[in-house]
């Protein structure tokens, strides 16, 4: 009997919009085996905000003991993640230490001594995932403060909730890694991948959802023969193949590709039944459902030529990335920028004295012939920028907008669905930071929508202060008339 | 029918009040930085353009003409240019506010529009009749909104980009308005008589 | 007998247009300008008199005058700016809008006598206090006007700028000569 698959048949003419095809430099680190034995450093910073929504509360104080494992600030809020203890040790401190931001600005921190002993809070017993209710499944996630590891940092047990409310028919990991230099999830694939196959099948058993999809770039052969290899006999996981190309990992790219319905403008992935997580955040659901590990560690790509012996590493949350880099025969000297992420999308570092964060999928030191900084020359109207757009915006006229001040007219250009995936910045030939144009046009709405809102408050609090005097005045009248009324009575 | 319609693409177009005649210059590039402004100058013309071109043919045959006063023809036109101006002026300013803030002294400077008087004097020279009259007022007016909108869109978008500074704002819009005045030349091929 | 006919046709329609015109002013007659009410509308309101213009009403009217640039008003700021230029087809250099580093108004706990002068001229009643108790000021409400600093007695009032914190940085303009901005 044959089945027709018309998913696989939309899948082969698809076309995927927009999209360029960077260089991938993934062969200084692809083919080396995760590092598992990185020395635990002699401090590790812990910040209350490694996640999207309400920064986590600490629990513990200063001085405290705690083991490895061991609960140091819980989520608070609906939209929130809990902080871990990476290993056994002393709290050092709680107070403000340089975020991992390009700003370089202080954020609340958990300053943890090791005391060498890497003791667990407990000996994690080992449960069957498969016996626990989808709402034990989500308080598990939880409680192990697990966060889409993709980059994002969106906390994974809302994601899952969400999911259950709304009807998921497909879950689509991303095994994509679209971006330059990163390995991390190549390399956990390659090595991690009965794990990973196993938080699959715990996920939707979690999300009570038929099939999931593991879409895995056509770069990555040992990974996908791997994933293949530990996930055929499962008969509600398919593992396929997708273009490689940037931005690939793109949710709506892969919605798009894999199941042929368009999420919409300002929609989300679960208005149209998908929902995707990353490989990483996978093998993390696994470790927590099976064996009640939080996450307190995770693998991250070390590169760029300035280091001598770049590496994917399995490193505790909080190790300093200056310490990555020095493991990794690091030279500063000829390091130019420092990026935290992949090149396209990620964050220019001033420092590297800062943590690793659970978003941190990758830190690269690069010379100056690898960023070939140029200085920016007039636009010359090619539209390199509108075919390059996976969006299928107008980069060029956002740009000319948002240049003259015009963030209206650059919104009505679509300015709020870009994905600041630097596609158009990468192919502009008058080298144009146009991304940067975008990211300072949306902080400045967001600037004035909060003006606009004070504008609305004084109004109103200025209207409230004139009735107040109002009645006042009104009040004094009235006993100034009683006052009267008494003395001619008398 | 079709003798009508010629006639009004031939005044809207191919005769272009401002591209052609080089008459309204002054409106033309005063008024047309915003798109809003030039469309409500071209209508508020449009409206002045053609009651003028009635009233002015009526003055001509049922006075001027009859008791053979022709000399103070341009005067009496321009005392009936002046009251309809100020008709104008009173209903936008009673509608749309906005409008005539935005228009300001513009507004009542169509009375000095060289397109009005000369549409109307126009009228005369060539002996139209009276609806040829009307029509060809109301298509006159036609081309001069019609010109004013393309080129206060090609002003808008000239805002934004990096024009050398000596040729910033007004020259760089002089030079457009002289290559949308080639452009219009194409027109000339198309017969409308 | 030409003369005549010319004089009496011209004094003749001078005196119908002047008529029609008079009819058409009564009928068409616009009481107050509403576009002042409505420039009013989209400013604070809290009459604290930075534009130089004593209130908000006066501002309005003096926008719709021509006789104030769209810039004036710094608590509304770039955004206002914008919506007034775009509302009344104003020219506007934003460059030259300086933007001032937000301030907030606090009060020195120390030197505070609990006079009471400060809260009674806040515009919108961010400083809270009572007769020889120590005031503070409410930062969400306070618009930096600096009316409180001027009436302080004790100068224990100041303007201090708001920190840039992780949560209110934003991203700086690109600043390209060369690329014509």
């Amino acid at each position: 009997m044959v089945v027709l698959d018309i998913n696989a048949l939309w899948r082969r003419r698809s076309k995927i919009r927009g999209g360029v095809h960077p260089e991938p430099r993934k062969e200084s680190t692809a083919d080396k085996p995760i590092v598992t034995d990185f020395p635990m450093p002699e401090r590790l910073y812990l910040p209350l905000q490694q996640h999207l929504g309400q920064p986590a509360e600490p629990v513990v104080r200063v001085g405290g003991k705690v083991s490895k494992g061991q609960l140091l600030a819980a989520s608070r809020g609906a939209v929130s993640a809990s902080v871990h203890a990476s290993t056994s040790g002393t709290v050092a401190a709680i107070e403000d230490y340089p975020a991992p931001h390009p700003s370089g600005l202080p954020t609340p921190t958990i300053v943890l001594e090791p005391d060498g002993e890497d003791r667990w809070i407990e000996e994690g017993e080992e449960i069957d995932p498969f016996g626990l209710t989808p709402e034990e499944i989500c308080a598990r996630v939880d409680r192990a403060g697990i966060v889409g590891l993709g980059g994002a940092a969106f906390p994974s047990a809302m994601k899952l909730n969400l999911g259950w409310r709304t009807r998921i028919h497909t879950l689509i990991i991303n095994g994509g890694e679209c971006e330059p230099y990163l390995t991390c999830d190549d390399r956990l694939m390659r090595e991690r991948a009965a794990e990973i196959v196993e938080g699959v099948r715990i996920m939707l058993h979690g999300l009570q959802c038929p099939t999931a999809l593991i879409a895995i770039e056509d770069n990555k052969p040992e990974a996908y023969a791997a994933m293949l290899d530990a996930a055929k006999k499962h008969g509600r996981i398919e593992v396929v193949q997708v273009p490689s190309l940037y931005p690939m990992g793109w949710e709506k790219n892969l919605v798009t590709h894999l199941t042929g319905k368009e999420v919409p403008a300002g929609g989300r992935p679960t208005d149209v039944g998908v929902l995707l997580h990353n490989v990483a955040t996978a093998y993390a659901v696994q470790r927590a459902v099976r064996y009640e590990r939080p996450l307190i560690s995770r693998v991250v790509t070390v590169s760029g030529e300035a280091v001598e012996s770049p590496r994917n590493i399995e490193a505790p949350l909080g190790t300093l990335l200056s310490e990555l880099l020095a493991f990794c025969g690091h030279k500063p000297e000829r390091t130019a920028r420092y990026v935290m992420g992949g090149p396209m999308m990620g964050d220019h570092l001033p420092h590297v004295q800062v943590p690793l964060v659970k978003r941190t999928s990758g830190i690269l030191a690069l010379t100056p012939e690898e960023i070939q900084a140029a200085d920016a020359r007039p636009c010359i109207r090619c539209g390199s920028c509108v075919s390059a757009c996976p969006v299928g915006l107008l980069p060029l006229e956002m740009m000319t907008r948002i240049r003259a001040g015009q963030l209206d007219a650059a919104v009505g250009f679509g300015l709020r669905d870009c994905i600041s995936c630097s596609s158009c910045s990468y192919v502009c030939p008058s080298r144009i930071p146009l991304v940067h144009y975008f990211k300072y046009a949306s902080g400045e709405l967001m600037a004035r929508q909060q003006a606009q809102q004070k504008t609305e408050q004084t109004n109103r609090l200025a209207e409230e202060k004139r009735r107040r005097l109002e009645r006042a005045k009104q009040a004094a009248a009235q006993r100034k008339a009683q006052v009267a009324a008494k003395e001619t009575a008398s | 029918m079709r003798d009508y319609l010629m006639l009004l693409l031939g005044t809207a177009l191919v005769n272009n009040v401002v591209l052609v005649k080089f008459l309204g210059l002054c409106p033309f590039m005063g008024v047309s930085k915003k798109l809003d402004s030039a469309l409500g100058m071209g209508l508020a013309t449009t409206f002045v353009l053609t009651l003028t071109a009635v009233a002015s043919w009526l003055l001509e045959h049922y006075l001027l003409a009859p008791l053979d006063i022709g000399f103070l023809r341009i005067l009496s036109f321009i005392l009936v240019i002046a009251a309809v101006v100020q008709f104008t002026e009173m209903v936008v300013r009673k509608t749309s506010p906005v409008l005539y803030q935005v228009l300001g002294i513009f507004l009542p400077l169509i009375t000095t529009n060289c397109a009005v008087l000369g549409v109307a004097l126009l009228n005369i020279q060539q002996e139209y009749d009276f609806l040829h009259s009307a029509l060809f007022g109301f298509g006159s007016a036609l081309g001069f909104t019609l010109v004013m909108v393309i080129f206060a869109g090609i002003r808008e978008r000239l805002a934004l980009m990096s024009v050398p500074e000596a040729f910033a704002g007004v020259p760089i819009a002089f030079i457009s308005a002289g290559i949308l005045s080639l452009a219009f030349m194409g027109f000339a091929g198309l017969n409308t008589h | 007998m030409y003369i005549l006919f010319a004089v009496l046709s011209l004094t003749a329609l001078g005196l119908a247009l002047g008529f029609m015109l008079g009819a058409a002013a009564r009928y068409f007659k616009v009481e107050d300008n509403p576009l002042v009410d409505e420039i009013e509308r989209m400013m604070p309101g809290s009459q604290c008199g930075q534009c130089g213009y004593p209130g908000c009403r006066p501002a309005a009217e003096a926008l719709v005058a021509g006789q104030a640039s769209a810039t004036l008003c710094p608590p509304g700021g770039k955004a206002l700016a914008e919506q007034l230029a775009s509302k009344l087809a104003l020219e506007i250099d934003l460059a030259g809008v300086k933007e001032q580093v937000p301030m907030v108004a606090r009060v020195s706990e120390a030197t505070c006598i609990g006079c009471t002068r400060c809260f009674k001229v806040c515009p919108t009643d961010a400083i809270v206090g009572a007769p020889k108790q120590i005031h503070a000021v409410v930062a969400d409400a306070c618009i930096a006007c600096g009316k409180c600093v001027e009436v302080c007695p004790t100068e224990c009032l100041g303007m201090h700028p708001i920190k840039t914190t992780l949560r209110n940085w934003r991203w700086a303009k690109p600043d390209l000569a060369a690329a014509g901005a």
